[in-house]
């Protein structure tokens, strides 16, 4: 029992690490659910990388990473707006490229600075056990945010989900509200890439809510379970990386992915047994 | 013989505009400015059916979709309910063609049905007691309320196709719009339909249907034959002649009831 408990209870950077991950997984279930319904995965990835040179730029200049991620975000969802403007190529071209433009940029950046090695393995794979108190802070503000504009925008979210022409034809603008939901997913992407980092804060946002997609029968209830599944992902994750010493961000990831397996070998098997009673009667 | 409903009904002026549902003249529709269709002039009055007939690329689709407003009009005049502008897209249901994705959301039916109220109550408000008769009475109407707290994707092709007609129902719009709204029903979902669109009429809404079943447009008031241009419009006795059907299919369909 102690070894399940004790890491927390002694060490105040373990409770922090859980305090900030179990909040991440809330914000991101609720945007992870989005991504997941409307195939939004890439522009999920793209934004979750393309914040690096940001972030780069940030710390190169003395700023807060938070600031320089917020400026990539922005400069990605822009450049996605506009390549496909322009081009009339289909978006996924334009997310590749603009993907991947951003993270050649970001680590060209990097490697012009000879102590920079140690940061960028910080933004990529995030300092879970050295989250500061203010930090947590901003991560209560942005997770009421990202709850409190899902329920406001439920009913343009929920037609978005279901058919955008649908959304439109009801009177919700799907420029308006697909851009609410970009904004979401972006703001939840900076904050959380000092928790579990820029490279896996996309697990975060697709493992519980693809697992939360498997089982759950309503939005509102897979919303519930991939922040369940999140949560126990974060503290199995905490525990593991403690015990075993391995680095925490990646741990907490890899535990959230084995649980998406997990749940989908359940499903697997409790689907293939229903299948074959209802053969055999 | 082929006329137009501007013949017909239309004396400027003179008619209510409440009474008009759909006015078009001289539209033109497409994509990116390059226009499929040209020159349609109509005009459907309240409690009145039209059906749009002609192969796959012949427009129908395109001009459902300039109807409720998902595509800008090329050229020329479209009036729905009366309004130039935008403001009338809240009285208007639509239902598209569904691509039938191998992924189907996590909702029940009742869910699905009850979004049909979402526009009349915009981003906040309250869905009220007599909302929640529409939605019961929208999926009793199209026999789906049995399947209310199913999962959609337990449902077949067709139950499904019926609880998105039930949405439309649920709607309570001046204008329906529905492109293909048959294809995946059998002869019961059909039967269903067809009476339930005789009720819409019957309260004084008027349909839109972009079909390839022959019958079904036989039923309407009115038929216009698409086949990249009108190729004719007017009462379906009128209209749906072995040589027009000839110009719209380039084959030989048989019009019999």
């Amino acid at each position: 029992m102690d070894l399940l408990v004790d890491p927390f209870l002694q060490n105040d950077f373990m409770l922090r690490a859980l305090a900030a991950g179990t909040l991440v997984s809330i914000s991101a279930a609720v945007v992870g659910t989005f991504i997941v319904l409307r195939g939004m995965a890439f522009i999920g990835d793209a934004l979750a990388h393309g914040v690096l040179p940001g972030i780069a730029v940030a710390i190169l200049l003395h700023l807060p990473g938070i600031l320089g991620a917020a400026v990539g975000a922005l400069v990605m969802i822009g450049g996605i707006g506009l390549v496909t403007q322009k081009s009339r190529l289909s978006s996924d071209t334009a997310i590749g490229l603009l993907f991947v433009g951003m993270l050649a940029l970001g680590v060209v950046i990097v490697s012009r600075s000879n102590s920079f090695s140690g940061d960028l393995v910080r933004v990529l794979f995030g300092e879970v056990l050295g989250i500061s108190p203010s930090a947590i802070i901003i991560q209560v503000f942005v997770t009421a945010a990202v709850v409190i504009a899902a329920v406001i925008c439920n009913r343009p979210f929920l037609l978005l989900c279901f058919n955008p022409e649908q959304a439109q034809v009801s009177g919700f603008s799907v420029r308006l509200y697909h851009g609410i939901m970009l904004a979401m997913i972006a703001i939840t992407v900076i904050v959380s890439f000092q928790t579990v980092g820029t490279l896996l804060v996309f697990g975060m946002l697709l493992a519980p809510a693809g697992a939360g997609a498997l089982v759950a029968s309503r939005i509102t209830s897979m919303m519930i379970l991939a922040a369940m599944f999140g949560a126990i992902s974060v503290y199995a994750g905490l525990l593991a990386s403690y015990h075993f010493n391995t680095a925490a961000g990646s741990t907490i990831v890899l535990a959230a992915t084995t649980l998406f397996f997990a749940v989908l070998l359940v499903q697997t098997v409790r689907l293939g047994h229903l299948a074959q009673r209802s053969w055999t009667h | 013989m082929i006329y137009s409903y501007q013949d017909k009904t239309l004396s400027p002026g003179s008619v209510e505009s409440a009474q008009i549902h759909l006015r078009a003249s001289h539209l033109a529709v497409g994509y990116d400015n390059i226009p499929i269709v040209q020159g349609i002039t109509l005009q459907l009055d309240r409690g009145q059916s039209l059906a749009l007939v002609g192969m796959n690329g012949s427009g129908k689709s395109t001009f459902l979709k300039t109807i409720v407003g998902l595509l800008p009009p090329l050229q020329g005049e479209l009036e729905l309910l009366g309004a130039r502008n935008s403001s009338a897209a809240r009285r208007v249901a639509y239902l598209g063609q569904f691509q039938s994705s191998g992924f189907v959301l996590p909702l029940r039916t009742i869910d699905v049905v009850r979004m049909g109220r979402f526009a009349a109550h915009g981003l906040l408000g309250r869905l009220k007691a007599a909302d929640h008769e529409l939605i019961a009475d929208s999926m009793r109407r199209m026999d789906v309320h049995h399947l209310a707290h199913a999962p959609v994707r337990s449902l077949s092709g067709g139950q499904r196709q019926r609880v998105y007609l039930a949405q439309v129902l649920a709607r309570r719009a001046n204008l329906l719009v529905l492109d293909e709204p048959t294809a995946s029903l059998d002869a019961a979902g059909r039967a269903i339909f067809a009476r339930v669109i005789e009720e819409e009429v019957t309260r004084g809404a008027s349909v839109v249907i972009a079909t390839h079943d022959i019958r079904e447009a036989g039923r309407c008031d009115h038929v216009m034959l698409l086949a990249q241009r009108v190729v004719g419009l007017g009462s379906p006795k009128d209209v749906l002649t072995p040589q027009a059907l000839l110009e719209t299919f380039g084959v030989m369909l048989a019009t019999q009831d």
